[in-house]
């Protein structure tokens, strides 16, 4: 096991390089002119503009939040850049064939292939480099059943009532410093609107990346699912190696009405930081849905990268017999901080939710679960079952488990259960004799450690998300 | 094939195995009986290369030195280890891992991977032969199986494998007389010109069933008695005390 041990200190990122993409972007700093200057550039109606200026000024008058299981030295909000593009080289691009080459070659080394995407495995990606969305393949297919997925921006020229019927509706501006941060400078993201009835014919899936350097990324993405109506949704994230922390604090809003479904997959892989924890992204993301009557939100989370994840994708199940769902991976090594968990809002009656989480905790990681249930005096017949399982490589990490459970109905049933193991040394051996390497064996035990979590995961992605987990832990979790 | 001379192993302040000799023959099976606490599972852990212990002397295999190798390293080489409690891996699918262990093998031996598709052919012809459900190849390893099942699916692996030389660590205690005929029945599949078997038990019974070449009696940490399948009618009659009794004193 020591060797093992030490063989995570020396992982290296893979995701870790840097594109030589010539990059525009403002100066450093926030105030009112820079958030002018980001509406502007993406040619806002007025309305935004007001909308983001009113989420600037409630930040002025709120603090950053510190009350997490995680530390980091303080940010300085005025030492960064808050909008970073690709410079273009020419006019906008009307088609694939047209995005700038070294963004196709950047993409292409994180295995997006965007042409490839689009003619093989059938899934619409929108990719997103700094702050602007790149491309979306596969519009015209999805156009033909109704479905409109493209980027944030685009959505705010081609749809602005929708935008501006459900922007702020699950997340306001004023819910959390990190979502008025956000919602203030927000440069681009991903729209989803899939119409009642619909159910979305391919999975959708949306790629970010951070390239520039001291540049913060702040998308917004937004799902709207009307009654009845389904879709799948899955985003990856990558970005290169640097010394200085960079901040990604995002905001992702699910709204699912009467009898609609969600089910939104993270594979999340933001550099780490190095072995001594410098470098690597703070990850402090509001992902909220809220559930008409009948409606499903199912979360699904792999969390390997940042070196501090910050998140609790949450659902308001607010509707009657709606349900929700929230499965977690979190794997923390090196110096890596996760607190991470889930809110479950029951407020509908018989209404009900599922919570499994695993966190993995190797080197000198901590790892935290914290999550809220809620039950409210409404929700007549709420259940809610909960697993928190943590499992530990070496002797230097930490787990630690937070769970909050507020009950106002007498006839909720609420069930909590939670385990913290070590990967066995039995079962370490078993496979070694089966002729395992040690990494092999880890990586399987592991692996089967989170088998409730992948097994939710849309197939497309089962095979890639065990291989990051390899990578991940190379050297425990071979 | 395996040649073990004046092995000792200690774990602590504790010496378990105290200079143990022992050649087996390519082509032949023997057992190592002994009392309780005589050694014999350190004997095979020790041959597996299982950490804990302070390890001297020598045991090679095929004249390769094993203990200088990493377990897998020895398992590639051809050694089986049939555990005495099979240890559960929650969530880790019995096919995936038996496809993964055939292919480390594989690997090992610079032949290509087998795919999935014919692993499964080929796991469903050996559990065929052994009369095991192939409803194990869709079960979690060894999660919730009884202890019956635990020790076919190491006869399974055996199979499988196809190792050089076989330890099989008390996999007859715990069965009852049908897994014990399976069990038994397995090992006397498995048993080739090419391949050796080193049985450890502790109840004669399972010597019914199957016919040793050479009989090996372990105590405090020595072999002490060596004799033919004759031996073990004798200890059937007289138990291990007097055999013990004359060695030690």
């Amino acid at each position: 096991m020591s060797e093992v041990i030490d063989e995570l200190v020396v992982r290296e990122y893979e995701f870790g390089f840097h594109s030589d993409i010539e990059t525009e972007r403002l100066r450093k700093g926030l105030d009112e002119d820079v958030v002018r200057a980001i509406s502007a550039r993406n040619d806002e109606p007025e309305w935004l503009l007001e909308w983001r200026l009113g989420a600037l000024a409630h930040l002025r008058t709120m603090e950053e939040p510190r009350w997490s299981n995680v530390e980091f030295p303080p940010i300085d909000y005025q030492d960064m850049h808050y909008w970073a593009a690709p410079r273009p080289k020419g006019p906008a691009p009307a088609s694939l064939d047209e995005v700038d080459p070294e963004i196709r070659a950047t993409f292409d080394k994180l295995g997006i292939p965007l042409a490839e995407q689009e003619r093989l495995s059938g899934v619409a990606v929108d990719a997103i480099l700094d702050s602007v969305s790149v491309a979306t393949t596969f519009k015209a297919r999805l156009a033909e059943a109704g479905v409109v997925f493209c980027s944030f921006s685009e959505a705010v020229r081609e749809h602005p009532d929708l935008v501006r019927r459900y922007l702020g509706s699950v997340v306001p501006p004023r819910d959390n410093f990190f979502a008025a941060l956000n919602s203030a400078v927000f440069s681009d993201g991903s729209f989803c609107f899939v119409p009642a009835g619909v159910v979305c014919p391919m999975e959708l899936s949306t790629y970010f990346r951070i390239n520039a350097e001291n540049t913060g990324q702040f998308e917004r993405t937004l799902i709207i699912a009307e009654e009845g109506a389904k879709v799948s949704y899955l985003e990856g994230c990558t970005a290169p190696m640097r010394d200085e922390n960079q901040l990604h604090a995002a905001v992702v809003e699910l709204v699912a009405l009467d009898d609609a479904s969600i089910k939104y997959s993270t594979v999340q892989n933001w550099y780490p930081g190095d072995a001594e924890g410098r470098g690597g992204i703070y990850n402090f993301v509001t992902k909220r849905g809220r559930a008409g009557a009948r409606a499903h939100i199912s979360w699904t989370q792999v969390e390997t990268g940042s070196a501090i994840t910050w998140k609790y994708p949450s659902v308001i199940l607010q509707g009657d017999d709606s349900v929700g769902e929230f499965y977690s991976v979190a794997v923390t090594t090196n110096r890596q901080q996760a607190d991470t968990g889930t809110k479950m809002i029951h407020i509908g009656r018989n209404t009900s939710s599922t919570i499994i989480s695993k966190g993995i905790s190797a080197g000198r990681a901590q790892n935290t679960y914290r999550g809220l249930v809620k039950v409210l005096r409404s929700a007549e017949g709420a259940r809610n079952h909960t697993q928190c399982d943590s499992l530990l490589i070496g002797s230097e990490c930490g787990a630690h488990t937070f769970p909050y459970i507020e009950v106002k109905n007498d006839g909720a049933q609420v069930e909590h259960e939670a385990s913290t193991s070590r990967v066995d040394e039995d079962q370490l051996f078993y496979c070694r004799q089966r002729g395992l390497s040690e990494e092999d064996a880890t990586s399987m035990i592991v692996n089967g450690f989170c088998r409730e979590v992948f097994d939710e995961l849309p197939l497309e992605y089962a095979v890639e998300v065990q291989a990051l987990m390899r990578l991940s832990l190379e050297g425990a979790v071979g | 094939m395996l040649s073990i001379h004046d092995l000792t192993a200690t774990a602590g302040e504790t010496r378990i195995l105290d200079g143990v000799d022992l050649d087996v023959p390519a082509g032949e099976v023997h057992v190592v009986m002994g009392p309780n606490g005589a050694g014999k599972s350190t004997l095979a852990n020790v041959i597996a290369g299982r950490d804990g212990y302070e390890v001297t002397g020598t045991a090679t295999l095929d004249g390769v030195d094993l203990l200088g190798l990493t377990p897998e390293e020895r398992a590639v080489r051809g050694l089986f280890l049939a555990f005495q409690y099979p240890v559960e891996i929650p969530g880790v699918g019995n096919a995936a891992f038996l496809r993964t262990a055939l292919n480390a093998h594989r690997a090992a031996r610079g032949e290509p991977e087998v795919a999935a598709v014919d692993f499964l052919g080929l796991a469903r012809e050996h559990m065929a032969r052994l009369d095991i459900d192939p409803a194990f190849l869709s079960r979690a390893v060894n999660e919730g199986f009884s202890g019956g099942e635990k020790k076919r699916n190491e006869i399974l692996q055996m199979s499988l494998l196809e190792p050089r030389l076989a330890v099989l660590d008390e996999t007859d205690s715990g069965l009852d007389l049908d897994a014990l005929r399976i069990v038994a029945a397995g090992i006397e599949r498995l048993r080739t010109p090419e391949r050796a078997m080193v049985v450890i038990t502790h109840y004669p019974r399972l010597l019914d069933l199957v016919r040793p070449d050479r009989v090996h009696v372990l105590a405090a940490g020595r072999i002490v008695t060596s004799g033919g399948p004759e031996l073990v009618a004798t200890i059937e009659a007289e138990g291990f005390a007097p055999l013990v009794g004359s060695a030690v004193g």
